[in-house]
């Protein structure tokens, strides 16, 4: 007996390669049919129109970083709120109570940082953490 | 949700809000007002524990959160020994966190969510708990290793320990997305049934739709999903081929931190190695068996061979915890009830000594972990007499000398072993230990046995590192005299673990 | 009885913690008085034994439901014996430490490794089961370790101490796993359980058996112990610890616990004949093995090394032909001589302060008398001259070598033999050249030679005494004694299946008087080569003009032994057996042992480049490797 389950991610290998074929022709066929005049201008990297200056790959303050990260942390855990929020009335009191346990801890995280000066752009040591 | 249900994580609750606490503590009060954390971790740990006990016997409890977890007598021994772990590096390090200027709100903090998450790990009896377990405590200790800031190697190890983490950690992840494509099931006694019935549980639940799809578990995506499984858990618990990073996180981490790792995390790792194989896994065994054999025998080997040559004292107990693994690997590939609770005991006996010889290391370390070059401990034996002679207690054990933990430890992995008839496995385990002998020999003949070639200034002991070392020393001890309460404990835990196997109940 | 062993272990505890700031007299007190109190508790336990054994059972030490250990001590006739021999004679050592090692630093240290070698070596006899008896036997050689390394700053004492606790380890594996092979075959570790039941076991003719393996891999235990071929390397090094040491851990006691093992376990060992018949070849090449090497070292201690390892090849060849009594006999009786003859040599060094080299010393007879004269009785003993104690037992193992049912019995016994004659020769050649003949010291430390204190003499003087009667309670029965010894053994050792033939008394009077001879001819040899010779020689210097024709005859005499005797006894000895063999077969075969483990470290350690990519790599590869497997396993 052939193995079904296997056989039912042939569509998905079929995707796949029609992908694939898809991108690789396209570049490839720009490559073929178009013409090719480089310049020196052609040549430099895009920046909004503005001649480039330095070099791309400069270190950037950590505090860049930090930020995003903090970013994303409290982003994704605020997302809870709505699927919470959608099924609110059948969770009742019990949901009420689980989700300002979940604010606490939340806050509790976010307290931390500002006590830590993490959210200061202006602090010399961004975050004693 | 019950009230029961949350009786049964109440040791991680308590962890947790201790280490909020602790965490807010440490940000909202003035410098060096540190000195409350440890004892607030303590406190926490202590209720842990309590929440634990209250739900004496283990034996009857029902699992928790629809299956996912589970407090038997396996999971309350392993939460035990984690939370004697984490108060005894509490208490270890208590002089290291001072001397190092390291943020004591966090650190404490960090320890005790690990503490959790390792908790979480021992408890879980499915694999997508068991994930968010080892996360928990991973992060934690990604963060731990690279707590000397000011340090390259610090920051360095933790790193590398975060990046190949991670690495493994994807690729246990797709073990358990794998394993679950192959049997419709991430519950461990679910997966048990699965495999035995050769029915993939969704497949043939949602048979009128997917007519096609009903049938045999494809075996080779099983197999596949357990390469990938052992992977994760083989990282861990740093089993070769996956030990590459434990020299290099083990020396740059904080020493207490070391300690935390080769005995709390690795014990974790095995909780959750040994129930997802044991459970889950147990009808596979014949084709896992091999892995487990040749791992055991290579981890053993290449720990033991490494460790000849090492100078650094860290570093030679990072191998010779590869190699430790590698022993409790021996235990494992017995796949019987002894053989569980063999890694059991000496799980718990390789704790004792590890975290006193590692609490020596940081103790003698200095500040700056300036001495643990091996030739600093030259003339030890006679500048601290009790220092020395409690590190020899622990690398005695961990030879397996006889009236030591050690000792039995080794004795019932072997006997285990041999019950299994891996005689060959059981020789070059013997054999491996009697390598293992030189390079724990070389610390105690360059302490007693080497004049001191520079002052190296020895700290005095303070009370709370003289407790550590006295109660591992006793404990170790206690383990080499009387080790049947411990391993009968262990043995139930096994049985229990076991036993509803066979009954098939779920 | 639990006192026995506890009090040296009190003793230890009391001088490890405060000897420090303790006098010497009190450290001593400490340790001698342990000592002594123990070997009360021996001798009053020894008395009120009568014919019975006692098992004393104190709390469980493993009491799981399918394996059980309790800490239990068993005495009978040989436990009993042997725990005599350890605090008495451990007892005479530790009197004469305190003179020995009187100006040493940290003495306390020294009686503390020594009450707790006490400890360990009275758990290992006393012990009830193989397991408490395994805790003895890693503690004697963690003892032994700790004691010979004691002059710490030598460097080459630490390697030796390195080298003796990992050689026996090698011998200590093969005990553990044959441990581990009796309990998953008898169900348990207890002497009383197993040896009943082995004595039900069918005799293992083929040696394909378990017991027959069990036997062998103790074996590889008790050689590492007793120092036999080939793990016999460790034992001259050890002789760089103090002296004392030497006497008590590597002459009376600590090495004849292999001897003690395998008497142990003879109900095991008489249903394995063919383990049997390897323990009694083993034991007999090293027996004449080592004694062609003593012969020409020139190390005093080196010589008594090489003669323990000799005497012990003797006692293990006993138990190989099933004279368990006759074995315990000799370990006995050498226990007395041997540890007199490294006191002895220790109190000779003492007189010449610290010089070990006996072709620099010489004439010491008169200086030193009392050394001189128990240092006489105990190489008259070890030589076996009638009536001192190693006459008896020697002779008794010859004699059952010689009626020994076992296969190629006499071509053991005539070995044996050549062995007794060899062993005249050395311990002659030892005696004359130290304590005879003119003094070849520097005129330096010849001024300074003197007797030892009385706190050192008197316990040679002891020994002495019990070098010359302590052979007396085996007098053969057919000389007119009962051979008590042996029938007081008996109950606690088994016997080969097959009983040994009653040989004829005459034919046991003939051979006896053999090895008498035997020995007088090496003892003449010895004073022939290595005392009459040299003053030939000188006279020969004298007389150049060929005067004394007579002398010259027998120098030519002289000349033919030395080319039919000495020079290739000097060639075999030297070239072949030491450089050969002893460098380089065995110190080589070691060395590359350790080469390999090495060169394999160092490729480990390329591995571990630190290169966080190179790592992935690794944990790709080895997750590759896995999956392989398993996928090709499964399907």
């Amino acid at each position: 007996m052939p193995n079904y389950y296997i056989q039912s991610y042939i569509p998905i290998l079929m995707l796949l390669a029609v992908v694939i074929l898809l991108a690789v022709g396209m570049l490839v066929a720009s490559y073929l049919l178009g013409q090719h005049r480089p310049t020196r201008e052609k040549l430099t990297a895009y920046e909004c129109g503005i001649t480039p200056t330095g070099d791309a790959r400069h270190r950037f303050s950590v505090k860049f970083y930090l930020v995003a990260m903090l970013f994303i942390l409290f982003d994704v855990e605020v997302i809870f709120l709505y699927p919470w929020a959608v099924i609110f009335k059948e969770l009742g009191i019990f949901g009420f109570v689980e989700m300002l346990l979940f604010l606490v801890i939340v806050l509790a995280g976010f307290a931390y940082l500002w006590k830590k000066g993490a959210l200061d752009w202006t602090k010399a040591d961004s975050g004693g953490l | 949700m019950q009230t029961s249900d949350l009786i049964r994580i109440l040791p991680e609750i308590i962890l947790a809000v201790a280490g909020i606490v602790v965490m807010l503590l440490g940000a909202f009060q003035k410098q060096n007002a540190g000195r409350m954390h440890p004892a607030i971790a303590l406190l926490g740990l202590l209720g842990a524990a309590g929440a634990i006990a209250y739900q004496y016997p283990w034996r009857s409890l029902d699992p928790a959160f629809g299956g996912m977890l589970e407090l038997d007598a396996f999971s309350a021994f392993f939460h035990i020994l984690f939370f004697l772990v984490a108060a005894l590096v509490v208490l270890s390090s208590s002089e290291y966190v001072a001397q190092e200027r390291l943020a004591s709100g966090e650190y404490h903090a960090l320890l005790l969510f690990a503490t959790m998450g390792m908790g979480l790990m021992a408890s879980s009896n499915d694999l997508i708990m068991i994930f968010i377990g080892l996360e928990i405590s991973s992060l934690a200790s990604y963060i731990l290793v690279g707590f000397r800031r000011g340090v390259a190697t610090s920051s360095e190890s933790s790193l590398k320990y975060f990046l190949l983490g991670s690495f493994a950690t994807a690729f246990l992840l797709y073990g358990i997305a794998l394993m679950f494509g192959a049997t419709g099931a991430t519950n461990l006694t679910e997966i048990h049934l699965a495999l035995q019935a050769e029915q993939n549980t969704v497949t043939a639940m949602a048979s009128p739709q997917l007519t096609p799809l009903v049938g045999p578990v494809p075996t080779a995506l099983v197999g596949l999903s357990i390469a990938l499984l052992f992977v994760g858990f083989a990282f861990k618990v740093s089993a070769v081929p996956f030990q590459i990073w434990t020299p290099d996180v083990y020396q740059g981490a904080p020493t207490p931190v070391t300690a935390f790792l080769s005995t709390g995390s690795k014990a974790a790792a095995f909780a959750v190695f040994l129930r997802v194989f044991m459970v889950a896994l147990e009808g596979s065994a014949q084709d896992w068996v091999w892995l487990l054999w040749v791992s055991g025998l290579l981890s053993m080997v290449l720990g033991n061979l490494a460790a000849l040559l090492q100078t650094n004292i860290k570093r030679m107990l990072a191998y010779s915890s590869i190699a430790h693994a590698g022993y409790i690997l021996v235990a494992f590939t017995a796949h019987s009830e002894e053989g569980v609770a063999a890694v059991m005991f000496y799980l718990a006996a390789y704790a004792l000594m590890n975290i006193g010889a590692f609490a020596v290391v940081s103790h003698f370390g200095n500040r700056g972990e300036r001495y643990v070059e091996m030739e600093h401990y030259a003339g030890l034996g006679y500048r601290a007499p009790l220092l020395a002679a409690s590190m020899t207690v622990f690398l005695l054990s961990l030879i397996g000398i006889p009236l030591t933990g050690g000792f039995f430890g080794k004795f019932y992995i072997f006997r285990a072993a041999l019950h299994a008839d891996l005689v060959w496995l059981t020789v070059l385990g013997v054999l491996n230990s009697a390598i293992a002998a030189y390079y724990y020999l070389r610390v105690i003949v360059f302490m007693y046995m080497h004049p001191a070639a520079e002052q190296i200034p020895v700290e005095r002991v303070r009370p709370a590192m003289g407790f550590v070392l006295i109660f591992s020393m006793a404990a170790t001890f206690l383990l080499g005299i009387f080790p049947q309460a411990v391993l009968d404990f262990a043995s139930q835990a096994a049985a229990l673990l076991l036993e509803n196997l066979g009954n098939g109940v779920l | 009885m639990w006192l026995i062993p506890i009090l040296p272990l009190l003793g230890a505890a009391l001088n490890g913690l405060w000897g420090k700031r303790l006098p010497l007299r009190g450290i001593a007190a400490i340790a001698v008085g342990a000592v002594a109190c123990s070997f009360l508790l021996a001798l009053i336990a020894c008395l009120s034994l009568g014919d019975a054994t006692r098992m004393e059972v104190y709390f469980p030490w493993i009491a799981g439901a399918d394996f059980q250990v309790d800490f239990n001590l068993y005495l009978d006739p040989l436990s009993a014996v042997m725990s005599l021999i350890v605090t008495g004679v451990g007892l005479l050592i530790h009197i004469y430490s305190i003179g020995y090692m009187s100006g040493e630093k940290g003495v306390h240290r020294f009686f503390a490794y020594m009450n707790l070698f006490l400890f360990f070596m009275l758990t290992l006899v006393l012990a009830g089961n193989y397991l408490l008896l395994l805790v003895g036997w890693e503690g004697v050689g963690l003892c032994s370790y700790l004691l010979i390394g004691y002059y710490f700053r030598r460097e080459d004492a630490a390697d030796a101490g390195k080298k003796a606790f990992i050689v026996t380890r090698l011998g200590d594996l093969g005990f553990l796993i044959g441990l581990i092979l009796l309990y998953t075959t008898f169900g348990s570790l207890d002497y009383l359980v197993i040896f009943p039941e082995a004595a039900q076991f069918p005799v293992d003719s083929d040696g394909s058996g378990t017991l027959t393996l069990i036997g062998l891999l103790l074996l590889a235990g008790a050689v590492g112990k007793s120092a036999q071929i080939p793990l016999y390397v460790w034992l001259p090094d050890a002789m760089l610890g103090p002296t004392p040491v030497s006497a008590l851990i590597h002459a009376a006691t600590m090495v004849t616990a292999g001897v003690y093992i395998i008497a142990r376990s003879s109900p095991i060992y008489v249903q394995a004949p063919e383990a049997l018949m390897v323990v009694a070849v083993i034991g007999c090449i090293t027996a004449l093995y080592a004694a062609t090497i003593g012969i020409l070292q020139t190390d005093i201690k080196r010589i008594l090394a090489y003669s323990t390892i000799s005497q012990l090849g003797y006692m293990v060849m006993a138990c190989g032909v099933g004279a368990f009594g006759a074995a315990v006999f000799h370990l006995m009786t050498h226990a007395f001589f041997k540890a007199l003859l490294f006191l002895g040599a220790g109190s000779v060094i003492h007189a010449m302060g610290g010089e070990q080299d006996i072709r620099k010393m010489g004439g010491l007879r008169k200086k030193i008398p009392v050394t001189f004269w128990t240092f006489l009785f105990a190489s008259l003993a070890l030589i076996g001259a009638f009536p001192f104690a190693g006459f008896f037992s020697k002779d008794e193992i010859l004699w059952r070598t010689f009626t020994s049912s076992t296969g190629g019995g006499r071509l053991l016994w005539v070995l044996a033999l050549l062995t007794a004659g060899l062993t005249a020769v050395y311990i002659g050649r030892l005696v004359f050249l130290t304590f005879f003949g003119e003094s070849r010291a520097d005129p330096e430390v010849a001024s300074h030679i003197h007797e030892s204190p009385k706190v050192m003499t008197i316990p040679l003087i002891v020994l002495a005494v019990l070098s010359l009667i302590g052979g007396w309670i085996g007098w053969p029965r057919f000389l007119g004694g009962s051979n008590h010894f042996e029938r007081w053994l008996e109950p606690a050792l088994a016997a080969p299946a097959a009983a040994h033939a009653a040989g004829e008394e005459s034919l046991e009077f003939l051979l006896m008087g053999l090895s008498l001879a035997v020995a007088a001819l090496g003892v003449y040899i010895a004073y022939y080569l290595f005392l009459k010779r040299r003053e030939a020689a000188d006279r020969l210097a004298q007389a150049s003009g060929g005067i004394y024709r007579l002398l010259l005859n027998k120098y030519y005499v002289d000349e033919i032994y030395r080319f039919l005797f000495v020079k290739p006894l000097v060639m075999g000895s030297t070239e072949v057996l030491w450089k050969t063999l002893d460098v380089g077969a065995i110190d080589g075969a070691v060395n590359l042992a350790a080469r390999t483990t090495r060169s394999l470290g160092n490729a480990l350690r390329k591995i571990q480049s630190g290169n966080i990519r190179s790592y992935a790599g690794w944990v790709v590869l080895g997750a590759l490797l896995l999956i392989g497997f398993m996928v090709t396993a499964a399907s």
